[in-house]
């Protein structure tokens, strides 16, 4: 009898694991975001590893539509880079080895933001020609030097693309095309700002938190 | 009678399609957007001089006290910055000061700007 409730345990408990397995990837640990609670976000130049030399500009114009509308206040990004670059810091890899306690005394903001460009850009995949910007993101904590989040998105000219018909020659010239045109019209430069949207909003699984001065910000101190 | 029952259904339809279009729109952005990324990139491309970055940026400005909006986090710092280089000292102040009234987590920096700016 007590050997049948013991194997009644094991077998609740081995299906609550397997329901455990199926549930969609752990929610992110915001407890040091939390604890910081920034208000002020200072974007520093991203580290670019991409092939296209405009990669980093591109992306750093467009990153404080999502987090000012995230409710934070963000240092003004062209500005922020004339000082480094004053500095004596030329790059953005020679930017993110700068000392957090300098960045603070400098720029006095509570959090800086650190990005890497892993891809920008179009490919010519001999049957699409695919324009894709994809970034990570990493949140510190000015004050301690503490990691509060970090983050990766992905967004690409092919989400929405179908593959139209018009046989094998149609569909290479098409690519080709495609190539031409996602170059002149500066694709890349859209499609960046769809991935900075997708990083650093507010809001959506696993994305930053509401900031100070979001009107969701009471509401998330309150549901804590 | 089909008449009236037609036009009760185009209400309830157009109630619908309402409804509908309440659900997505998207909420009243915090701030007046226009024009400072993209000042913000024709500065970084430097295919344009500062002369015509300013007047785009002056324009949104005029829109923005139009719609009574606030300028985007960094507008008016830029804009100061956009000014130095063309030798607008009492501008440069302004705008920088500007941004602090807006946005006092701005402050710290602003002061280091404008400590700079004199030198």
């Amino acid at each position: 009898m007590t050997s049948n409730i013991g194997l009644r345990t094991l077998l609740v408990l081995a299906a609550l694991g397997l329901l455990g397995g199926c549930a969609t990837p752990t929610p992110y640990d915001y407890t040091a975001f939390e604890r910081s609670n920034p208000a002020s976000i200072l974007v520093l130049p991203p580290v670019n590893r991409s092939p296209d030399i405009k990669a980093s500009y591109s992306v750093l114009s467009q990153v404080t539509y999502p987090l000012a509308e995230a409710g934070y206040y963000v240092l003004p990004v062209a500005v922020v880079d004339e000082t480094f670059k004053q500095n004596g810091l030329m790059n953005a890899d020679e930017m993110h080895m700068a000392p957090p306690a300098k960045l603070r005394e400098i720029f006095g903001a509570d959090a800086a933001l650190y990005i890497e460009i892993t891809r920008y850009g179009s490919s010519y995949k001999v049957l699409t020609s695919e324009v894709a910007v994809e970034a990570h993101g990493k949140l510190i904590d000015l004050r301690s030097g503490q990691l509060l989040w970090e983050g990766r998105a992905l967004a690409s000219s092919a989400e929405n693309q179908n593959q139209s018909s018009g046989g094998l020659v149609g569909m290479l010239i098409t690519a080709a095309v495609n190539q031409i045109v996602n170059t002149l019209s500066d694709r890349g430069h859209e499609i960046a700002g769809i991935t900075s949207r997708r990083l650093l909003s507010a809001g959506i699984p696993n994305g930053i938190l509401s900031g100070p001065r979001s009107p969701h910000y009471q509401s998330r101190l309150a549901g804590r | 009678m089909s008449l009236t029952f037609r036009a009760g259904a185009a209400t309830i339809a157009l109630a619908l399609l309402s409804a509908l279009a309440g659900c997505v729109s998207q909420p009243k952005p915090l701030y007046h957007w226009t024009g400072y990324e993209e000042q913000v990139y024709e500065h970084f491309k430097n295919e344009k001089g500062p002369h015509e970055q300013i007047a785009a940026l002056e324009a949104s400005l005029q829109q923005a006290r139009a719609r009574d909006e606030i300028p985007a986090p960094g507008f008016h710092a830029h804009l100061g910055m956009l000014y130095a280089e063309v030798g607008k000292a009492d501008q440069v102040r302004q705008q920088f000061e500007t941004e602090k009234t807006l946005f006092p987590e701005s402050a710290a920096y602003m002061d280091f700007l404008m400590r700079n700016f004199e030198r």
